[in-house]
C-alpha cells in the first residue's frame, strides 16, 4: 500500500490540484524515501518541502498520526504500511 | 504601442503597475505571490518581447525564481526549479536578492545574487541558473559576515562591454570583481571605509550596501555604503567620497539616469543608529554632476513627517524618455518621476514593506 501525502490547500497546485498523493517508495518506506520519490512525481512540490540539499524546511511540519516527525526520528522515521503523512504549515511568520 | 510596467516586490508579495509611454496614471494590479516576499524582480527588455522576473521567499515553502512573458499575467518556473546549490556545495538557497540581466549583446545571460553569499549565471535568459563557482570557491567566503540582512549577493553589475567582467557587492565583504568571465575574484575596496571594524580599511569587509554604473562610462562606479557614499573612476580601483553636499552619507539605494551618466540618486538616512529619512522628510537626492554637488527632490513626495526608509533595491530608474525614476518605502508607498525626478505623483500607497522595483517602457 502507498503512502498517503496529505496536502495543506497551498501546496495542491503542486500536486495537479490533489489533496493527496500516494507515493510507493522503492525500498524502505522513510519519510525521507517519500520525500525522494516525490521528486519523480512532482519536483515542483518536493522543493517546497525539503530544501535542496534534503532537509526538511524549517516552518514545515510533517506528521504521522499526532506525532510531528521531528519527534520521532525525523526524515528517517519508518511508516507503516498504507500510512497517510499530514502535512501543516507551521504558525511562523509576520 | 509602447506601454510602462513598474514592479513592486514587498515582503508580501508582487504589485505590478502599468501605465502608457508617458508613465502619468499608472493602475495596479496585485497581489501575486501571497505571502511571499518579492527580493528581487527584474525587467528583461532585451528580446522580441520582454520577460518579467520576480524571485520570491516564502518563509514556509523556501525560495523560488519565476519569470512572465506575457507582462505578468501568468508567471512559471521549470518542474526541476529555476534555482538551487548542488549536492557538494552543501548549501540550501534562502534567498535571491538580485536578477540581472546582462548586456544587449550577452542574449540569454541573466545573472542572480543570492544568499547565502553566491553568484548564479543563467545562459537560457533567465529561465535556469548555476552556481558561479569561482566565486563560491573564494578562499574569502569563510570571513564574508553576515548583515542584518543576511549574508548576500544583493548587486550585480556586468561590465556593459566586456563579458568576461563582472562586480558585484555584498553586504559585510564589499567589492568583488572578475576579469575572467567568473573564473577568478578580487576584492576592489580600496578607500571604502569600514568604521565598524578594528581596521577601518580593509581589503574585504566592508559593508557596500548598493553598486551602480552606466554603460557609457564603464570605468566609473557608484557605490552607497553603510555609511560612505562614493565614486570610482578607475573601474573600482580606488574609491573616492562623494558623500560631502549630501545631509547624511548613510542610505541603502544608488542608481545612475539612464541616458545622463553623470547623474546620480540615492535615498540619505540619517545614520546607522537611526535609520529613517534625513529631516524625517522624503526626499531622493540628485546629483547632476557626479556627485560633486546635490540637490533635495522634493515636488510631488509628501510634505509630512516621513519616518520610513528606503531599502536597497527600492529605487530604480527606466530607460524612458524622459527618464523615469521610482521610489518606494517600507510603508508601503511607492512614487514615480517621469522628469527625471523633477516632481513625483504617488503610485501606490499603504502596501507591505517595499522591497524592490523596477520598471521599463516596452514595447
Amino acid at each position: 500500500m502507498p503512502v498517503q501525502v496529505k496536502l495543506p490547500t497551498v501546496l495542491r497546485p503542486f500536486a495537479g490540484g490533489a489533496e493527496k498523493v500516494a507515493v510507493e517508495t522503492p525500498g524502505e518506506r522513510t519519510v525521507g524515501a517519500v520525500f525522494a520519490t516525490l521528486e519523480q512525481q512532482h519536483p515542483a512540490l518536493r522543493r517546497r518541502l525539503t530544501d535542496e540539499q534534503g532537509a526538511l524546511r524549517r516552518h514545515v511540519n510533517v506528521y504521522l498520526g499526532n506525532d510531528n516527525i521531528r519527534d520521532l526520528d525525523g526524515l528517517e522515521t519508518q511508516l507503516p504500511d498504507g500510512c497517510e503523512l499530514l502535512v501543516l504549515p507551521s504558525v511562523a511568520g509576520g | 504601442m509602447s506601454e510602462a510596467v513598474l514592479l513592486i516586490g514587498t515582503k508580501k508579495g508582487l504589485w505590478i503597475g502599468r501605465s502608457d509611454a508617458e508613465r502619468r496614471q499608472w493602475t495596479l494590479d496585485g497581489p501575486h505571490f501571497e505571502m511571499q516576499g518579492i527580493y528581487s524582480v527584474g525587467v528583461d527588455t532585451r528580446g522580441d518581447r520582454p520577460r518579467l522576473f520576480a524571485g520570491g521567499t516564502s518563509e514556509h515553502w523556501g525560495p523560488a525564481v519565476f519569470h512572465s512573458d506575457d507582462l505578468g499575467q501568468s508567471w512559471a518556473e521549470p518542474p526541476e526549479g529555476s534555482i538551487g546549490f548542488p549536492k557538494d556545495a552543501e548549501a540550501s538557497l534562502e534567498r535571491v536578492w538580485q536578477i540581472q540581466p546582462a548586456p544587449q549583446d550577452q542574449p540569454g545571460v541573466v545573472y542572480a545574487g543570492a544568499q547565502p553569499s553566491s553568484l548564479w549565471k543563467s545562459t537560457d535568459g533567465g529561465v535556469t541558473f548555476e552556481l558561479v563557482r569561482g566565486l563560491w570557491d573564494h578562499p574569502h567566503r569563510k570571513d564574508w559576515g553576515a548583515g542584518f540582512g543576511g549574508q548576500a549577493i544583493h548587486t550585480v553589475l556586468p561590465h556593459p562591454t566586456d563579458p568576461d567582467r563582472v562586480s558585484v557587492a555584498m553586504s559585510t565583504g564589499g567589492v568583488y570583481q572578475t576579469a575572467d568571465g567568473g573564473q577568478t575574484w578580487s576584492p576592489a575596496n580600496h578607500g571604502i571605509k569600514a568604521y565598524f571594524l578594528p581596521d577601518p580599511d580593509p581589503e574585504f569587509g566592508q559593508c557596500v550596501h548598493k553598486l551602480a554604473g552606466h554603460p557609457a562610462v564603464p570605468e566609473r562606479l557608484f557605490a552607497q555604503n553603510h555609511h560612505g557614499v562614493y565614486r570610482s573612476d578607475d573601474g573600482g580601483a580606488i574609491w573616492k567620497s562623494i558623500a560631502d553636499g549630501l545631509p547624511s552619507d548613510f542610505g541603502f539605494p544608488i542608481v545612475v539616469h539612464p541616458h545622463e551618466p553623470e547623474t546620480v540618486y540615492v535615498f540619505p538616512l540619517v545614520a546607522d543608529g537611526n535609520r529613517i529619512p534625513t529631516d524625517a522628510k522624503c526626499r531622493v537626492y540628485r546629483s547632476r554632476d557626479a556627485g560633486a554637488t546635490w540637490e533635495p527632490l522634493t515636488k510631488g513626495l509628501p510634505d509630512v513627517p516621513s519616518y520610513a526608509p528606503v531599502l536597497r533595491d527600492a529605487l530604480c530608474t527606466d530607460a524612458g524618455t524622459p527618464a523615469g525614476v521610482y521610489v518606494g518605502t517600507r510603508d508601503g508607498c511607492v512614487y514615480a518621476s517621469a522628469d527625471a525626478g523633477d516632481s513625483w505623483t504617488e503610485v501606490a500607497r499603504h502596501l507591505p514593506d517595499v522591497l524592490t522595483v523596477r520598471a521599463a517602457v516596452v514595447g
